[in-house]
């Protein structure tokens, strides 16, 4: 499991605990993340989330 | 063609910059910026110290690889000291380049207020890299850090520091946390749980002088209590940087005027970012950055595009007692309902048609930010939610 991180705003993905209140399950890999989802702090999209595992 | 130029090494001047190169890889495009231009996160110098970040490890993209990825030029530790409109041409610490649009993107100065004392100068402020490198190097030894201002800012440094085991006080003419977001039952929420990890609240007074100690500083308060301090950090608010448009006679309010495009009064100048006022609003805050930067990137591409704002809320990252919000204009007419309340409490703002158009939501209620958001234009009842008033307070 990884985590990845906003580079716009900090927000943290963590694979492992997914992001329930947005309805992506715990256990829930990156790439099975939709491509319109969108940072929940700063709004960057996915399909430029210049994330960086951590 | 003379280049597109930006002025500003910001999240407001790269993003827009990224967004343009995914519309238009071609067009000339010259950054200037009187900083290092290296690429890094603003929002994470309030974190970074629990995350055993320094200023360094902040960086995310050197300057030199920011201008690769991007396909621009580049000029850094440059100041741009004038801008002659009639022949949009700029005068800089480095050559006059010549533009053919230019974007103003070069943010806010934190406020200063006058302070007495021989020690009045070792106030720091933090509101870029830079400043943040000096106040790591200032942290080394200290233990006891004093905050002048309980907003976004202070709250954020507090929370960080006192985790990190620093002695933290906030001096704060107001009467509760946050009291520029959000109403006095919100922000109050605040108080107790920063309180336990070693936050010392000052509320209804301010600083009025800072003297060398023996050791740190010994500063001196309104209501002529004392305190002792290794650093004292001033962190009371931003003031939009509008001398370079005023001077080159654009249009100025608090911020650079700047229509729903992001223009200015000269249709060849832009302006976005910590420094424009749109519409009558600054809004200093990444979210909105993005949006104004996607907008102005069509424009600037070809296709003339007004930005469009969604309901942005602000996340204030309080850790210890996490709070989101969606705060509403200072003039907005309704009144502020609490919807729920436990460890922490959950407000809506409504307007005069019962509508919400603002909340706030803190400790166990914070992680309804995106449910709540969503409900943001809609009418309380009309949701089918149960949610309990609690109480009403008119604004
Ligand atoms: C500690 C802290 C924490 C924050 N946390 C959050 C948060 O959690 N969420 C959130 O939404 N927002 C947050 N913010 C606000 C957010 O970071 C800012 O709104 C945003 O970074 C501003 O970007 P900007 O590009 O407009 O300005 P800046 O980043 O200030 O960039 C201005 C640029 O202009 C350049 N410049 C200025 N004048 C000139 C000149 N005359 N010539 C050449 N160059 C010039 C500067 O060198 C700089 O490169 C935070 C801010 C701070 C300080």
């Amino acid at each position: 499991m990884k985590v990845w991180q906003c580079v716009v705003c900090g927000f943290i993905y963590d694979e492992k605990v997914g992001l329930p209140e947005e309805g992506i399950k715990p256990d829930t890999a990156w790439a099975d993340i939709p491509e319109n989802w969108a940072c929940p702090d700063c709004g960057v999209a996915k399909a430029d989330f210049e994330m960086v595992e951590v | 063609m003379e280049p597109i130029i930006v002025i500003g090494s910001g999240l407001a001047g790269y993003s827009v910059i990224r967004e343009l190169r995914k519309l238009d890889r071609e067009v000339p495009v010259m950054l200037l910026s009187r900083d290092s231009g290296d690429y890094y996160s603003k929002p994470m110098l309030s974190n970074a110290f629990a995350q055993g970040k320094g200023a360094a490890a902040l960086v995310q993209t050197s300057v030199v690889e920011m201008a690769k990825q991007l396909g621009i030029t580049v000029r850094s530790h440059t100041e741009v000291h004038g801008i002659d409109v009639a022949a949009k041409r700029l005068t800089t610490t480095q050559g006059e380049p010549r533009y053919s649009r230019l974007v103003l993107a070069i943010g806010a100065d934190p406020i200063r207020i006058p302070l007495q004392g021989d020690a009045a100068d070792a106030v720091m402020s933090v509101n870029d890299i830079a400043d943040y490198a000096h106040l790591r190097e200032a942290m080394q030894g200290a233990k006891r850090i004093a905050i002048m201002g309980g907003g976004l800012i202070g709250c954020e440094f507090a929370n960080d520091w006192a985790a990190a085991g620093f002695i933290v006080s906030v001096i704060d003419p107001g009467s509760y946390p946050l009291a520029s977001l959000m109403p006095q039952q919100a922000g109050s929420q605040l108080r107790a749980p920063l309180a336990a990890i070693g936050v010392d609240w000052r509320f209804g007074t301010s600083v009025s002088r800072v003297d060398s100690a023996a050791t740190g500083y010994t500063l001196t308060l309104a209501d002529g209590s004392q305190l002792q301090a290794d650093i004292v950090l001033s962190a009371i608010g931003l003031r939009p940087r509008i001398a370079l448009a005023q001077t080159a006679g654009l249009a100025v309010n608090r911020g650079i005027k700047v229509d729903t495009h992001l223009r200015s009064s000269d249709p060849a100048i832009f302006a976005l970012g910590d420094c424009a006022e749109i519409e009558g609003r600054v809004q200093p805050f990444v979210l909105p950055i993005m949006h104004a930067a996607r907008a102005l990137a069509k424009t600037l591409a070809g296709e003339d595009t007004a930005v469009v704002f969604p309901a942005m809320p602000v996340v204030v990252k309080t850790p210890t007692h996490p709070v989101a919000v969606l705060p509403v204009a200072r003039d907005a007419v309704g009144v502020w309902q609490t919807l729920a309340s436990g460890n922490g409490i959950k407000m809506a703002f409504l307007d005069a048609a019962d509508r919400i158009s603002g909340f706030v939501l803190t400790g166990e209620f914070a992680a309804e930010r995106s449910e709540m958001t969503k409900r943001v234009g809609t009418p309380l009842a009309a949701t089918g939610k149960a949610d309990n008033i609690v109480a009403a307070e008119s604004s």
